[in-house]
């Protein structure tokens, strides 16, 4: 898919599916590196690994329908001197190769990439084994892991270059469901670095992925109610920005966290953590509180709220 | 109570199946998305189980005695939903509502919203765990119900089902009865061009299982083989089928595998399966 058969509202910013940005940076980097190679699970084609299989047919390694398989040799690989980029549908890399991340990946500290494809909601009708929407808990859980969530394509293709080089164990978000560029020109891509797309003193909007746009949006509007938000994209996950987080705790007089994740173990419970402990603050944490009912990925954020709407009720309940 | 449903012929088979293959259709055509391949292969296996087999009660779908049903290539629940609603478990006007928002019907099956529903499968390789449990229950309990679990053949490249059939092999569980849909193809390619099955027949002897191999759309033979007498061993039916069987250009082609006909192809689809020759 490209992201010019994109069906655009009129008025609306183009909007991306960042598995193109995702596929076309791996490619180029293992133009340039023989040791990159791709390891996936009878995901070719929904990874967009269709161009790289041509390209480097060595170098892509399809184990099959077989994630726990996938994960160990992927480490095996890593052993031997290449650098994977694991690319599976996010649930059932973190869910179903849980143990194979922890032991194989993150204890033996290996520099594997896990690049968890169309996570959170983006399988929409597909439902609750297909949501990807457990895995910032899981992945917080383990040590040594690095968490990445692009916001956008530019995002996406920085944290895959920065991945490549890193040697260490990676697991990174490849969103399918389509944003805008949310990333200034010239933004540099520092993981465990926020960026701050928006100055405010009022409330903090620590965003991630999905719900940085939205987080854009909703200060917009809540700048129209006299309310100044300052928005945070917040794309690394693990380790986390502790000075932004407590800088928005010290400066506004509230935070709301947002993520198509689970409220409990996600972005949200780690800010919260963090803000407990250093400098407490109110907080507000959205994300999805259950198994969600059927429907597109598009119809469950606006059902669990994770919208502009959502973003705005929960910041003038805070600090309105 | 309602009585055992009434058994039907290979020939009524048959045509419950063409009813089962147009139901699949109109049941995609509304969201535009399933998996229309692996229900068309898997369709002749569930026809043939839920009426000519199995024995359960829709008006009572808790019934303990009930043989159990799983389908673990979950993906195929346009075949299974079909299926159901055919048997009774719920109406078949509801199949409208496939995938549409809040529907009970949703792109993987959930027992908490459609009864006959024994597990949520979607991940592939959970059915057969789960179906060991059922008929390793069923023994435990004495109770003298069957479990039948319905497999992809590229679901067999997780490791889950090879731990689940060494156990029920080790444990001579004869009350279970796997399906193997033998389609040779899985999402992206042919099996035996990803990570290769064969020899797959002797695999599961190996496990110790009861193994036939047979043509998977012929009614009459899976009757045969769900009801030879069982010999303390549980029983793998290897079916070899046809991935999208019914629709010439669907299929044996792998971009099937979750494509949608356009309007102008459904009609064409629905032209083929009611001229179908149905096989005696
Ligand atoms: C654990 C897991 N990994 C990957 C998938 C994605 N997936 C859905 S269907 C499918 C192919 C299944 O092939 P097969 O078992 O042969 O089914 P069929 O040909 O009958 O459709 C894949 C890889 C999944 N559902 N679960
Ligand atoms: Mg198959």
């Amino acid at each position: 898919m490209s992201a010019i058969d994109l069906p655009v509202r009129p008025g609306a910013a183009e909007t991306f599916d960042c598995r193109v940005a995702f596929a076309e940076t791996l490619a180029e980097l293992a133009r340039a590196d023989k040791r990159i190679v791709a390891v996936c699970n009878d995901s070719v084609g929904s990874s967009n690994l269709n161009a790289f299989r041509d390209e480097f047919p060595d170098r892509l390694i399809n184990v099959g329908i077989a994630e726990q398989n996938m994960v160990g040799v992927a480490a095996g690989l890593a052993n031997a001197g290449f650098i994977p980029f694991v690319c599976c549908a996010g649930p059932f890399l973190t869910g179903r190769a849980l143990e194979q991340i922890k032991a194989d990946v993150a204890y033996n500290n290996y520099g594997v990439v896990l690049c968890g494809q169309s996570p959170g909601m983006s399988y929409g009708e597909l439902g609750p084994t297909h949501h990807s929407i457990e895995d910032f808990a899981w992945m917080r859980a383990l040590s040594d892991i690095t968490i990445l969530n692009p916001a956008d394509p530019q995002q996406t293709r920085d944290a895959v270059r920065w991945a490549a080089g890193a040697d260490r164990p990676i697991y990174m978000r490849v969103g399918r469901f389509k944003v805008p560029a949310v990333t200034p020109a010239g933004t540099a891509f520092e993981p465990g670095r926020a960026v701050v797309l928006r100055e405010g003193g009022d409330v903090a909007l620590i965003a991630t992925g999905v719900l940085v746009s939205r987080a854009l949006e909703a200060a917009e509007r809540l700048s129209a109610q006299g309310i100044s938000a300052r928005v945070i994209n917040m794309h690394t996950i693990a380790p986390l920005d502790e000075a932004a987080i407590l800088a928005a705790a010290r400066e506004t007089r509230g935070i709301v966290t947002a993520e198509e994740a689970v409220v409990s173990g996600g972005l949200g419970s780690a800010v919260a953590e963090l803000v407990v402990q250093r400098h407490p603050a109110p907080m507000r944490i959205l994300g999805v509180p259950h198994f969600a009912p059927t429907g597109s990925a598009s119809f469950l954020l606006d059902h669990f709220g994770l919208n502009a709407d959502g973003l705005v009720r929960a910041a003038i309940e805070l600090v309105g | 109570m309602s009585p055992p449903q009434e058994r039907s012929s290979a020939a009524g088979l048959a045509e419950t199946a063409r009813q089962i293959r147009l139901s699949i259709l109109d049941t995609i055509a509304a969201p535009r998305m399933g998996h229309i391949g692996g229900d068309l292969s898997v369709t002749d296996v569930l026809v043939t189980l839920f009426f000519g087999v199995m024995r359960y009660r829709p008006g009572e779908p808790d019934w303990a005695d009930r043989d159990r049903f799983v389908l673990s290539k979950g993906h195929c629940s346009a075949a299974l939903y079909s299926v159901l609603a055919q048997a009774g478990y719920f109406e078949r006007s509801q199949l409208q509502s496939f995938m549409a928002p809040l529907s009970a019907l949703n792109g993987h099956p959930n027992r908490r919203k459609i009864k006959g529903v024994e597990a949520n499968t979607g991940p592939l390789g959970h059915g057969l765990p789960f179906a060991v449990g059922c008929a390793a229950g069923g023994r435990i309990a004495g109770a003298g119900y069957r479990t039948f679990v319905v497999l992809g053949d590229g679901e067999l490249q997780e490791g889950s089902n090879w731990e689940a059939a060494m156990y029920a092999g080790h444990r001579g569980l004869d009350n279970l009865c796997a399906v193997v849909d033998r389609n040779r193809l899985q999402q992206g390619a042919r099996t035996e061009d990803t990570n290769s099955l064969e020899p797959l027949a002797d695999k599961w002897r190996a496990f110790g299982w009861d193994t036939v191999e047979l043509d998977g759309h012929d009614h009459a033979a899976l009757l045969r083989a769900f009801e030879a007498p069982r010999d303390g061993r549980p029983r793998v039916l290897i079916a070899n089928t046809i991935k999208g069987k019914g629709v010439s250009f669907i299929e044996d082609r792998v971009e099937w595998h979750h494509k949608v006909p356009s309007p102008e192809q459904m009609l064409r689809a629905r032209e083929e399966l009611n001229r179908m020759e149905l096989a005696q």
